[in-house]
């Protein structure tokens, strides 16, 4: 009894859901449910895709009812994705996920052009990156890019709260804030409920979260490095490249290695995962960012290893290229779920308190 | 493989004694009140060993299950409101089916899905020959002993109508469609005493439009006590004895059966309606009582003239826009299986468990969790009977 529209099928599911319950220990997304008038666009970014529901229901195909919640809701953030994105041009990506590998790659393609017309002769030691491209170049299309994202991001996380948070009674905020960003931090719904997900088939596992954390914690330590090297930079007067044993380099190292190691575990897990749980589109969002961050990370670690040979120059037109190209391409990409899902995390903790936890009835 | 685990897959919570609050059911639900509930549906069955063995065995349910890898969910998660009688699995009854298939298959149990005994015929050394057909395939394996856990017979039409009369192909099963009987059947043309009624099953009403077979818990039609029931005539139906409006939840299902063509329709207005829990299909609505009866395929002046009688009472039906649910009896299961020794014994080396035993416990109603508990408690005490005989 499937229906031919996403919107329909999602209201369908959620329909069968409400009347069922069996899985509102599962996840936040089963609590949140009321089977009349349930705001998807809320409830598709609830959903961390943990597949717990699929192997518990009993209505999944081949139950005529056929229903498949995580698949539903996977669809149904895509199109949350494609219809809160700004500008507005950029929601084709979510349509068609290989244009927003497209628009990366351009982007690196057009950056490493540029870059190499300006470059200058190469040398070594300290200031040998700023004689290769000029520090004003390189800051202007570092700041650029980053301060497009930014907004981009900013943008399009502030219309889809409009769209959630509508009709929303007040709450105090403080509180939920805590709850909300504790559930951010531990990606707690990433438990079903407590055993783990389901990363590959009927197994609990807990590789998803494990690598999603180090991923995740690896970037905060590589955003630290450019802090710490920004540090040396302007108050120290320290050039780049730092010593091995410097802290921005230290920091770039465990970050740079945390995020291969976290993006390849990912991408193993993504190989292995069941694919019928999923919308193929959210599936080919995933894989490309996280190819584009390993691209990313491994070529400033390359960068590294072979700061003091002759492949410097070209490593380091590579390096920033891909980064410039990979934050142009940020907003329409897989990166945009974490605002998302930090938001509909935030209105069901402020939900919570609207209507505070069940009774006890004996 | 994906429809195994029968009607456990459906079930929800299993009714457990304790006298003390556990982590997963809160409060404390004594044996003798276990003992006093049960009693109520049990009619002069059972036995007082079985009911002793069943109550007592209750409270080693839930360690046994998480033992077995089956998640329970603790009372502060979730909506439902939990219950001191009952623990309720994490994810529902497939979870757990799920969790203790897994366990089976790490310790060695083969496991053939698709699978059917076609007969189960007692060999010259005590033991039982099974004729098992999987696909086009069929075999032969003999077993020294063997335990029956092929449920009740009320998938079988067949069966239905030789025991249901009139409307037996009206009814909807919400159960296995694998819960045929036809083992059982088997056996007792091989001289297996019965207990129980075969004519005597649990019924509630469902959405007409729901699935022939396994429709589970989602298509149960809970809103009658906001609204009138009326039969394909458009006339009234009431339970007899019961004050309008009153639902005895499993008193509508015979009911429903009762009615020509096994149909009935519960109409509700705009009231009623947001004053139902949400169902899985939405009512079929309408902006007057003349429209929803032309939708319905109703007499448009039979049905105003019930709700003109219905709006006599305490409720009445008024407000646009006006809903319908067309609703069947759906089968929950039969009052009738194997008659058992308290060792699950139907013959020599020759046990049963589940709810083709479970006539031997209660032979009226149902207790919510009733039947986890039983197919848990029957289910050890089966095998454990059947390794002694191994022995």
């Amino acid at each position: 009894m499937p229906s031919p529209d996403a919107a329909g099928e999602a209201e369908r599911i959620v329909k069968i859901c409400a009347a069922c319950m069996y899985c509102d220990g599962l996840c936040p997304v089963f609590p949140a449910l009321t089977g009349r008038n349930d705001d998807i666009a809320q409830l598709a970014n609830l959903c961390h895709n943990c597949r717990a529901c699929w192997y518990a229901c009993q209505y999944a195909p081949p139950h005529p009812l056929a229903v498949n919640a995580p698949a539903t809701f996977s669809r149904a953030r895509m199109e949350t994705y494609a219809d809160h994105v700004w500008p507005r041009a950029l929601r084709h990506v979510f349509v068609r996920p290989a244009l927003g590998a497209g628009l990366m790659l351009a982007a690196t393609l057009l950056t490493f052009a540029l870059l190499t017309a300006m470059a200058g002769a190469p040398r070594s030691g300290p200031g040998a990156f700023y004689a290769l491209i000029p520090w004003g170049a390189m800051a202007t299309l570092a700041t650029a890019a980053l301060a497009w994202a930014t907004l981009s991001l900013t943008v399009s996380t502030r219309r889809y709260w409009r769209t959630i948070s509508a009709g929303l009674s007040p709450s105090p905020l403080k509180p939920a804030l805590r709850r909300a960003l504790s559930d951010i931090i531990t990606l707690r719904h990433l438990d079903g409920g407590g055993p783990g997900c389901h990363d590959s088939g009927l197994p609990f596992s807990r590789r998803r979260k494990i690598f999603h954390h180090l991923m995740a914690g690896s970037m905060v330590l590589a955003v630290a490095a450019t802090l710490a090297a920004a540090v040396f930079e302007h108050f120290l007067g320290a050039k780049p490249p730092f010593p091995l044993t410097s802290l921005p380099v230290l920091l770039g190292l465990a970050g740079g290695v945390g995020i291969v190691v976290g993006a390849a575990g990912l991408l193993a897990v993504e190989a292995r995962m069941d694919r019928d749980p999923s919308d193929p589109g959210e599936t080919r969002l995933n894989v490309s960012f996280l190819i584009a961050l390993e691209l990313v990370t491994l070529s400033g670690l390359a960068l590294l290893v072979f700061r003091e040979t002759p492949a410097m120059s070209p490593l380091l037109l590579a390096h920033l290229s891909l980064v410039i190209g990979f934050f142009v391409g940020l907003p329409a990409s897989k990166a945009i779920h974490a605002p998302f899902r930090a938001a509909a995390l935030l209105r069901a903790a402020l939900e919570r308190d609207v209507f505070p936890r069940k009774r006890i009835t004996l | 493989m994906a429809l195994r685990g029968g009607n456990a897959r459906h079930a929800r919570n299993f009714r457990i004694a304790h006298d003390a609050p556990l982590w997963h059911t809160p409060g404390a639900y004594p044996a003798a009140e276990f003992s006093a509930e049960l009693a109520k549906i049990s009619g002069d069955r059972p036995e007082e060993t079985l009911a002793g063995a069943l109550i007592e065995e209750s409270a080693q349910v839930a360690s046994w299950l998480m033992g077995c890898g089956v998640r329970l969910q603790a009372p502060d998660r979730g909506v439902l409101p939990y219950s001191r009688r009952t623990a309720f699995l994490l994810g529902g009854g497939k979870a757990m089916i799920n969790a203790l298939y897994a366990t089976a298959a790490r310790i060695g149990v083969a496991i053939a899905y698709d699978s059917e005994v076609l007969a189960l015929t007692p060999t010259r050394d005590g033991g039982w020959e099974a004729e098992i057909a999987t696909g086009g395939a069929t075999r032969r394996l003999n077993a020294r002993a063997v335990v029956l856990a092929s449920g009740g017979p009320g998938a079988d039409p067949a069966w239905r109508r030789a025991h249901f009369g009139g409307n037996a192909d009206d009814i909807l099963i919400r159960g296995s469609s694998y819960s045929n009987g036809r083992l059982m059947q088997r056996l007792v043309e091989s001289g297996a005493q019965t207990v129980g009624d075969p004519s005597s099953c649990h019924m509630v009403a469902v959405d007409a439009r729901g699935p022939a077979v396994d429709g589970g818990i989602v298509t149960r039609i809970t809103a009658i006590p906001q609204g009138l029931v009326v039969d394909r005539h458009a006339g009234t139906v009431e339970i007899a004895g019961a004050a309008p409006g009153k639902s005895h939840y499993a008193q509508w299902g015979p009911r429903i059966a009762q009615c020509d063509g096994g149909l009935a329709f519960l109409i509700l207005d705009a009231d009623g309606v947001s004053r139902s829990l949400p169902t899985a299909l939405a009512p079929i609505a309408a902006p007057t009582l003349e429209t929803l009866a032309d939708a319905l395929a109703l007499d448009g002046a039979a049905l105003a003239s019930s709700v003109a009688a219905f709006n006599q009472g305490a409720r009445a039906i008024v407000r646009p826009p006006f809903s319908a649910f067309p609703m069947r009896a759906g089968l929950t299961f039969v009052h009738f299986g194997l008659a058992v020794d308290a060792d699950m014994r139907v013959a020599e080396n020759l046990f049963a468990a589940g709810m083709i035993a479970t006539p031997n416990f209660f032979t009226r109603f149902y207790l919510a969790g009733l039947g986890l508990t039983l197919s848990a408690v029957t289910g050890r005490r089966a095998g454990e009977a059947a390794a002694r005989a191994l022995a």
